[in-house]
């Protein structure tokens, strides 16, 4: 399945989900901030996280790979 | 006073280095490691990094600034806006090491940070005050209550948040109760105090608020007011000078709780009074700005004053440049335009690095740049780049400079509001100055419509 990528540059403000959880289409996996902004990072496929590969307070560039799914 | 630190960055930074200048001021500069080769680290005379990019780690650091200060032997402190300018421990410890604060005193900053305090004050100076709860809400059930008693919908708000954030509307119950956790999670996160309260929500305002400048002989003018109600994301994106469709009785009455309202704190230095103001002109205190404003070059173009020049005057403890009111005209109609590095039309950020800065041929325009061709806007910092100033003889004529200005002008590299403004200065709701804080989101929903028809 597809991983999801950072579509912005920025901060990682919160993560909000686990490895091994389920998740849905559209369900926020992490917040970044961005010029004094919250960006929802959103999933668009539904699957079952297998890496999370930024915690929180990590810089991201656009295109970083954020997580993978099983 | 001889030399100043700026404990700022970008364009106000330059702002300050500019009348500085004028002045025969020495500055110092502070930067981050993404700032480095931006125009006000040049410009200043002394530029010191100050740590890497994130604020806590550069320019939030309260003691590390302070010791910079101690050591460069400079004067005074000024801290721009946003940052440390409201800050009422950094004033304090600047006191503390034998430097200016420029800035109002400490307890003022203080007070006027705590939305409650604020409201209290006023209440007690006679300054009107939209509806709300006078005591932070600890509980759902005292917010509800509190809510039914004042009528949906409602503003629930963080006592110590500020500039738009930390604040949602409520229509009714369910929405009280769906928010009310998140915004003091929210309130905690962000200004790290919990407390919330209650206002009610006035339908179709304006936030109006008047310049005002204090010293320390207890010497209050105002400087007229600035209409700041074109927003988006509620914060502001545009402001003019004078309000259009505002009667002078109601002005009058305006500038008249403006000053008292800055007496009742003992006010000194530069400061802004907020109001919301409801379709019949009435209006209420919404809060005291404790600092420099972004769009004090507004007032500085109708009344022709430095306002930065007067701060520092004010700080080296000499009496205001003018202290008759009536010596101080308002000449002329002008206004801002904040440039954003973000998508016009989700307000998303866009960083990037500008390769192109163009502001067009038009003449006697003021751009407040933080940036030049060649820098990078980076994700750390707010996505203001730029400010435009636009002043001529009346409301129309400055609309029209407007339009010329924004017909031609351009920045490439990073996504910018500037062909938004080129449009939205189109917009009927605009030009006749019959305009509410939703203007702008309205404006762009018709637009919506009309291309998807």
């Amino acid at each position: 399945m597809k991983n999801l990528e950072s579509t912005m540059a920025g901060t990682v403000f919160t993560v909000n989900v686990a490895v091994g959880e389920e998740v849905s289409v559209g369900q926020i996996v992490m917040v970044l901030e961005s010029m004094k902004m919250e960006i929802p990072m959103e999933v668009e496929v539904a699957g079952k996280i297998a890496t999370i590969l930024a915690k929180e307070g990590d810089f991201v560039n656009e295109g970083d790979v954020l997580v993978t799914f099983e | 006073m001889k030399k100043v630190l700026i404990a700022n960055r970008g364009e106000i930074a330059r702002r300050i280095i500019k009348t500085c200048k004028k002045m025969n001021i020495e500055t110092v500069a502070i930067y981050s490691e993404a700032d480095a080769e931006l125009p006000y680290v040049k410009e200043a005379d002394f530029a010191f990094l100050i740590g890497p990019n994130p604020v806590l780690q550069s320019y939030l650091k309260v003691d590390d600034i302070i010791e910079l200060a101690v050591k460069e032997k400079v004067d005074a402190i000024h801290p721009g806006y946003g940052f440390l300018s409201e800050n009422a421990d950094f004033a304090r410890k600047a006191e503390a090491a034998g430097i200016t604060f420029i800035g109002p005193k400490p307890e003022t900053i203080e007070k006027m940070g705590d939305k409650i305090a604020s409201r209290l004050t006023m209440i007690e100076a006679g300054v009107p005050v939209v509806p709300g709860t006078e005591e932070g809400l600890t509980s759902i059930e005292a917010a509800k209550e509190a809510a039914s008693k004042i009528g949906y919908p409602i503003m629930l708000k963080a006592s110590a948040g500020g500039g738009g954030i930390g604040m949602i509307r409520c229509d009714d119950e369910e929405t009280l109760e769906k928010n009310f956790e998140s915004i003091k999670t929210r309130a905690k996160s962000y200004f790290g105090n919990d407390v919330v309260f209650l206002e009610k929500f006035i339908d179709a305002s304006r936030h109006i608020e008047v310049q005002i400048f204090g010293d320390n002989d207890g010497n209050v003018v105002h400087l007229f007011e600035r209409n700041c109600s074109v927003q988006r994301r509620n914060q502001k994106v545009l402001e003019e000078s004078p309000s259009p469709n505002f009667p002078q009785e109601a002005r009058i009455k305006l500038f008249e709780a403006a000053v008292k309202a800055a007496k009742a704190v003992d006010y000194v230095n530069a400061g802004t009074v907020e109001f919301i103001v409801d379709q019949n002109h009435q209006f209420y205190f919404l809060e005291m700005n404790t600092r420099l404003q972004v769009e004090h070059p507004v007032t500085e173009a109708i009344t022709g004053f430095d306002l930065v020049e007067w701060q520092l005057k004010v700080a080296a403890g000499e009496q205001l440049p003018v202290k008759d009111q009536d010596s101080i005209s308002s000449n002329g109609h002008a206004f801002e335009f904040r440039i954003y590095a973000e998508d016009p039309k989700t307000f998303f950020p866009s960083p990037g690095t500008i390769i192109r800065q163009y502001w067009g041929d038009e003449g006697g325009i003021r751009v407040e740049a933080g940036y030049e061709e060649g820098n990078k806007v980076t994700p750390f910092y707010d996505p203001m780049i730029s400010k435009v100033i636009i002043h001529a003889e009346n409301r129309d004529m400055a609309i029209e400079k407007a339009q010329k200005v924004f017909s031609s002008a351009k920045i490439e590299g990073v996504k910018t509001n500037i062909d938004l403004f080129h449009q939205f200065l189109d917009a009927e709701s605009f030009k006749s100055g019959i305009y509410s804080t939703s203007v702008l989101g309205e404006w762009m929903q018709q637009q919506r419509e009309e291309v998807s028809k």
